[in-house]
């Protein structure tokens, strides 16, 4: 037996996972239109390459990977691009995301995929290169680009883990997947330890899932370094830190790249999905979703890429009393502001919730200092002076108190008996902290600026000096100069001739064009405007990409 | 009597030395307040506060002749950090100065006649263009300063608000009361 | 249900405060075995006290009433002075404690969570200070004093400050153990002498190491409940124990032997009522410690050397000024950052 080691804090909430782990994925239907963001990862969104009206076929690429940072999107089956634009997204603001809508034809039809019998003839290099095009992406909701992380760097990676605790309650898509698709998630495993050149691979699954132990122990026999091994069920023990410190016990703080200390962390589902994008060369365009809570076959679906979610509930079955539909886990999920949205690579569950599965909040009492929370803290902080700081908006103190290295678990309040959204305390605080140093960017960035503006003109001023000193100079040594003050002052009255000119053309212009939005356009005038307003659109795309720049987290 | 007379003497000889060499061989080159007041100023370079810049306005806080509540741009976030640098109470801001939402200038470039005024007006180098050329404001570097609306003879630059993005949007300082609602029966 | 996490514990402070008074029970009942049932006169009285000026103070405020009331805090606070003060004392001794205690220690402060001292304590000290003798009159247990005194003229004492025919109040009450020892050390009694007298019985004083032993029993509940942790009470007692342990040894005659320091007093209520007081003790484990050993040092000097009958309230609210330095200086590494310091 390995000698397992433990992380402090932790708490047990009722697991409630058998409702939706009793029965096997089932296929989703094929919905009635798609709703695929271009950014459903860490980092760049993805740059459109299909037009409104375009055919495309399934595994299609439609948004490439731009930027550093940045995954590929493809068509989830084949059908005509009918929008692309701004829609509801799975994020907590309930603001819109630049998203492509296809409606399918109903053919789905492949593309020409590429599949890769002998990977290990592959170079490394192409291997990632393929991830990145495939859109492969960490699917344990940190949807990091996995072919980024799948780099030996200068440190020697000693240890994979694979991570199949899945801690959180109701969800249980990764243990349906283990039951069924063992043997491809250990393939998937192989082919991450080849790239890291990992020397072994613990695979760590909570001991409540006792099936999927089993069926990828079984598997794993066929794999040398390879080691299943059953965790003590406590959440939030699938937490990437918490899981490589319980196999492992090294313990990665915030801000530290596992990489560093000699191990990498990748999910189950991530493997499958890399197996699949080499092997087969199928791109992500699907993802296994627990549907669970009030429905009335609660279940896991494999489901296509953005579908919308509302359909999705429909083929388990709506029940009335649904009050809101949580995308993730109860403990650290996200309220979807609208079931408009399209299943995204994070999209591990949907839970439709209501009073009775998730009464409403009790009412908040002022915090007596039990420090419940510093019991439950996985990451050991003092919770208590956290919420203190951050309710005080002291941000400095807060950051001191090491506020960054919250993985916001949510086992805080979840023991609170003051019933005090503590997460929600420590999210604000992040926010405004990151806006803050974005704000003090910007404004080191200006000053810069500023000053080199100012020491340009003051240069400018120098030179134009000294040229007229060395002119001047060289007048006195020859000739007296033709003394006139006519070309002094010519040029300015020229200027202000033609700035009149132009003003006035400009003016005579905007009255020509004045009547934008009037609908008597001649096609020409039309298609100016379009093009003018493209080309503000890239400049404000432009604008916005750096100033989303910096990935959160 | 004479004994102490010397000794105190001697001490104050001493301790002027000291503090004397001190002022020598510690001597700051310039004012590092100056500095400091100007790292927590937004940098628009707006002149809103009736100085030509930040640093002027920054230099004339340091010498007491400003006022701490004239920046609009910092917000009452900038006048609470300026107050605890400079240890002095907050002050909120004064009737007309009223900071507004950021925003970017934005040139309308079917009217721009490419005259330059703008760019000379321009504190930061955020609008690119050449004489006769279209001008365009680099949205991620302007400050939202509106230096460059008034010499506009064409009146095409206009200010538009920074819009929410998922990717600036920011959590809200968690609301809840201790639920009247259910006291009540 | 706005944010993550959407699932709560089924736990409240209410639940945790009711767990703490009833964990006050066993002592309570052996309080009553031995003094007569004065004392849950006492207790009533201070929690009716406690509640209308919980509710008052919540009004005048302007906060919402019902679910501070229902939050039990107030109730341990009166249970808590009620105890400490003798039962056999006039209606308004506890009645003005407590009023001071909810009032002042706690509402002035901010109400439940940011009072930096234990009301109960401070009520406690505002007591012994302004009505000395009044705090030093303790009923004496079953048998020991002069006369019995039945329920009815207890209550005939507590509300009408009248005793029966014949007797005085000397007669009924007595100092407390610690007191009588100090007093008789002073007086230059030998302590092998004095702890034969009739009030002192195999640890402590006859009767409240009884009482002592049910609030341990109580605390040792309240730590299987994982209401308190073991810090506070294990390194108090402990700490104690070695010191007068070590006092005693070099002097037996003049200082107690460790297990009448524990049993005596308010040694135990202390260890696991009072000092563990979450708003007004430390946070951290390390911190948990430190405030718990410097309460016991506290405990003993006041106790040995000092002009009050017992050290534990005093020792409570000089340790809770140091609380927030205690927390500052006790902060522990987070997670993966244990080899930055």
């Amino acid at each position: 037996m390995r000698k397992l080691h433990t992380f402090h804090g932790g708490v047990h909430p009722a697991t409630c996972k058998t409702q939706s782990n009793g029965s096997p994925i089932a296929k989703a239907k094929l919905p009635s239109k798609l709703v695929i963001p271009l950014r459903q990862h860490v980092g760049h969104s993805a740059r459109t390459t299909v037009e409104v009206g375009e055919r495309v076929r399934k595994g299609q690429i439609i948004g490439q990977a731009d930027g550093h940072v940045s995954s590929a999107v493809h068509a989830s089956t084949s059908g005509t691009i009918s929008a692309i634009g701004m829609q509801p997204v799975a994020h907590p603001s309930g603001l819109p995301e630049p998203c492509i809508t296809l409606i399918p034809d109903g053919l789905d039809e492949w593309m020409e995929l590429e599949p890769c019998e002998d990977w290990k003839a592959v170079p490394h290099s192409e291997l990632r290169h393929r991830l990145r095009n495939a859109g492969v992406v960490g699917l344990g909701g940190a949807v990091f680009p996995s072919d980024m992380k799948l780099y030996a760097h200068k440190h020697k990676i000693k240890t994979l883990v694979l991570n199949g605790a899945e801690c959180e309650p109701y969800i249980t898509c990764d243990d349906l997947l283990m039951r069924e698709r063992a043997e491809e998630v250990l393939k998937g495993a192989e082919l991450m330890r080849e790239l890291l050149y990992a020397d072994e691979v613990l695979i760590g699954i909570e001991d409540n899932k006792p099936e999927a132990i089993a069926a990828m122990r079984d598997a794993a026999g066929k794999h040398s370094g390879m080691e299943v091994i059953a965790v003590p069920t406590i959440y939030p023990g699938g937490g990437a830190k918490q899981l490589i410190r319980v196999l492992t016990g090294i313990e990665v703080a915030a801000g530290v790249r596992s990489t560093d200390l000699g191990v990498q962390c990748f999910n189950v589902g991530t493997a499958y999905s890399a197996w699949r994008a080499i092997r087969f060369g199928e791109p992500l365009i699907s993802r296994i979703v627990t549907v669970t809570g009030n429905v009335e076959s609660p279940q896991n679906f494999e489901a296509l890429i953005g579908m919308p979610i509302a359909e999705l509930i429909a083929q388990a079955g709506n029940l009335p009393g649904t009050t809101g539909l949580i995308m993730g886990g109860p403990m650290m999920g996200v309220l979807l502001p609208s079931d408009k949205a399209g299943v995204v690579k994070a999209t591990n569950c949907i839970i439709a919730a209501s009073d009775a599965l998730f009464p409403p909040p009790r009412p908040v009492l002022p915090c007596i200092r039990c420090t419940r929370c510093a019991d439950a803290c996985p990451a050991e902080l003092q919770p208590q002076d956290l919420y203190w700081f951050a309710r005080a908006k002291n941000f400095t103190k807060a950051e001191e108190y090491h506020l960054f290295d919250c993985i916001e678990c949510g086992a805080c309040s979840y023991v609170c008996p003051s019933n005090i959204p503590l997460v929600q305390y420590y999210r604000f605080a992040k926010s405004e902290i990151w806006a803050q140093q974005a704000g003090q960017k910007a404004a080191d960035a200006a000053r810069e600026r500023h000053e080199f503006r100012e020491s340009r003109l003051e240069r400018d001023k120098r030179e134009k000096a000294e040229k007229l000193a060395a002119k001047e100079k060289a007048a006195a040594r020859s000739e007296p100069a033709p003394v006139s003050d006519k070309p002094d002052t010519k040029p300015q009255d020229e200027i202000a001739r033609k700035i009149q000119a132009a003003i006035d053309q400009a003016k005579a212009q905007a009255a020509e064009v004045k009547p934008k939005n009037t609908e008597q356009l001649t096609p020409q005038q039309m298609a100016e405007i379009a093009e003018i307003e493209a080309r503000r659109a890239r400049i404000r795309e432009i604008a916005q990409a750096s100033t989303d720049a910096q990935p959160r987290e | 009597m004479l004994s102490a007379l010397l000794a105190m003497g001697a001490i104050a000889i001493t301790l002027g030395a000291v503090l004397g060499f001190a002022a020598i061989r510690f001597r700051v080159e310039g004012n590092p307040l100056v500095d400091k007041i100007d790292a927590v100023l937004p940098q628009t370079q707006c002149g809103q506060c009736g100085y030509p810049g930040c640093k002027p306005y920054a230099t004339a806080i340091a010498e007491g002749t400003a006022d701490i509540n004239l920046c609009p741009p910092g917000g009452e976030e900038g006048i609470h950090k300026l107050a605890d640098l400079l240890g002095t109470e907050f002050k909120p801001f004064g009737g007309s100065t009223v900071p507004k939402p950021k925003s970017v200038a934005l040139i309308d470039e079917s009217t721009c006649i490419g005259c330059t005024l703008c760019i000379q007006a321009c504190p930061v180098d955020a609008i690119v263009g050449a004489a006769k050329q279209m001008h365009t404001v680099i949205a991620a570097e302007c400050t939202g300063c509106e230096l460059c609306v008034p010499p506009c003879p064409v009146d095409c630059i206009s200010m538009e608000p920074i819009a929410d993005t998922t990717g600036n949007w920011k959590w809200q300082y968690p609301v809840y009361a201790i639920m009247p609602s259910q006291t009540a029966p | 249900m706005l944010f993550s996490p959407y699932i709560t514990k089924p736990d409240s402070v209410s639940k945790i405060m009711l767990q703490v008074l009833f964990a006050l029970i066993p002592g309570i009942a052996i309080y009553v075995w031995f003094y007569g049932p004065a004392i849950l006169v006492s207790l009533l009285l201070a929690s009716l006290t406690a509640l209308s000026t919980e509710a008052l103070m919540l009004k005048l405020r302007e906060r919402p009433i019902a679910p501070f009331l229902k939050d039990n805090s107030a109730l341990l606070t009166a249970w808590l002075l009620a105890l400490s003060i003798p039962p056999l004392a006039p209606w308004w001794l506890i009645v003005v404690g407590t009023m001071f205690a909810i009032a002042i220690a706690k509402h002035l402060y901010g109400g439940l969570g940011s009072n930096p001292f234990n009301p109960a304590m401070i009520g406690y000290a505002v007591l012994i200070i302004s009505f000395p003798s009044q705090m030093t009159h303790w009923l004496a247990p079953g048998g020991l004093g002069s006369a019995g005194l039945d329920f009815q003229s207890q209550l005939n004492y507590i509300f009408r400050g009248a005793l029966p025919d014949g007797l005085t109040l000397d007669g009924v009450t007595m100092a407390t153990p610690l007191d009588t020892l100090k007093t008789q050390l002073h007086m230059n009694g030998q302590m092998k002498s004095i702890l034969e007298m009739p009030i002192y019985g195999r640890l402590a004083g006859v009767g409240s190491e009884w009482v002592s032993l049910g609030f341990l029993l109580g605390g040792i509940y309240l730590y299987a409940r994982r209401i308190i942790g073991w810090h506070i009470p294990a390194i108090f007692l402990i700490t104690l124990f070695a010191i007068s342990g070590v006092f005693h040894l070099m002097d037996p005659a003049r200082y107690a032997g460790p297990l009448f320091q524990w049993f005596s007093g308010a040694s135990m209520l202390g260890a696991f009522f009072i000092l563990t007081d979450p708003i007004t003790s430390p946070t951290t484990p390390k911190g948990r410690m430190i405030f718990a050993f410097g309460a016991a040092i506290l405990t003993f000097l006041i106790r040995v050397y000092g002009g009050f009958p017992d050290g534990v309230a005093f020792a409570t609210l000089l340790m809770n000024i140091c609380v927030p330095l205690i927390d500052a200086w006790t902060q522990p590494a987070v997670f993966g950052r244990k080899d930055e310091r």
